[in-house]
């Protein structure tokens, strides 16, 4: 079973996340590479001197790579092996979801189906997707920016806190766990996310809020392929080991 | 696995509604551990090779990344 469990999981990332791949190729990278020509160009704080300098003394620190001062370093060259690498990251990114999604499921002891494979998508976009941008839009190279590992910690903390408010409703629908569940959902936009230092922008704002717009509704078909194709797969690979053994029942 | 390989010869299994508490906890456990492990490395780490290598990744998928 444990097999099945990784089987269907790997599977439905490579489904998913493929797809989204695809679809990054067409219309989000295309506009991560023109916001890229603007990098530099306005008050960004991550400026190629700013960046060498601050590299310099924090080279055993890899939490301060950027850009600017990753010329130097190893990049994938722009082109095939650039697109092959973004595949590779989507998919594996897929795979990270599908298992931690499968854990859940194990966890809470709610199968993923194909009857509910819908709604676990619903959740792993609201979750993953939706609240975290609510307080971090989607970003583009070249845009100012909060500290990193603030916006980490605080796209974690909100990830954390609304997943459990639908893992919370899938349990239970008494009022108090409504109750609960929104109050998991409102608190990090209360507390906010770190926010982003008032400068002017080096990218413009149409290609911003194009991108934030197609990223969300990349996201949104990734999670509903995600969660729809590893429900089937759950129930595929259930119902043969279910008929293998014995036969008895079907 | 072992286990589960063993048990699979004389029990019909039916799902995963039919796993155990001890199979379930096993099984979540490896799937979170693996799933985490490859959450942090495209979407997190530091090191400037998964940093490059996934940058895309990160900015489509709506990971913080600069």
């Amino acid at each position: 079973m444990i097999r099945n469990l990784f089987a269907a999981a790997l599977l439905a990332a490579l489904a998913a996340g493929l797809l989204t791949a695809a679809i990054q190729h067409f219309r989000v990278t295309p506009l991560i590479l023109h916001a890229e020509t603007f990098e530099g160009e306005g008050g960004h704080s991550h400026g190629t001197e700013a960046v060498a300098a601050e590299h310099e003394h924090a080279e055993g620190t890899p939490a301060h790579t950027h850009d600017a001062a990753a010329i130097e370093e190893w990049a994938p060259q722009d082109g095939f092996e650039r697109t092959a690498y973004t595949t590779l990251a989507t998919v594996l990114a897929a795979a990270g979801f599908a298992l931690v999604m499968g854990a859940i499921s194990m966890f809470a002891n709610i199968p993923i189906t194909f009857a509910n494979g819908f709604l676990w998508g619903i959740a792993g976009f609201v979750t993953f997707s939706l609240a975290p941008a609510y307080g971090l839009p989607p970003e583009l190279p070249g845009m100012p920016a909060a500290d990193l590992v603030a916006r980490q910690v605080w796209w974690t903390g909100t990830a954390l806190a609304t997943g459990a408010a639908c893992l919370l409703l899938a349990k239970t629908r008494a009022s108090w766990a409504f109750a609960v569940a929104i109050a998991l959902v409102v608190v990090p936009h209360i507390v906010g996310a770190p926010v982003a230092p008032d400068e002017p922008s080096a990218v413009p704002a149409h290609l911003a809020t194009e991108f934030a717009a197609i990223t969300l509704g990349t996201a949104l078909v990734f999670w509903l392929v995600l969660g729809t194709v590893f429900g089937k797969l759950n129930d595929v690979f259930a119902a043969r080991s279910a008929t293998v053994p014995t036969g008895a029942i079907a | 696995m072992n286990t589960a390989t063993n048990t699979a010869t004389n029990t019909v299994s039916t799902g995963l509604q039919s796993l155990s508490i001890s199979q379930r906890i096993i099984a979540g456990s490896l799937a979170l551990m693996l799933g985490l492990t490859l959450l942090v490395g495209t979407g997190f780490a530091g090191d400037f090779r998964l940093h490059n290598g996934a940058h895309d990744t990160r900015h489509a998928m709506g990971f913080p990344c600069h």
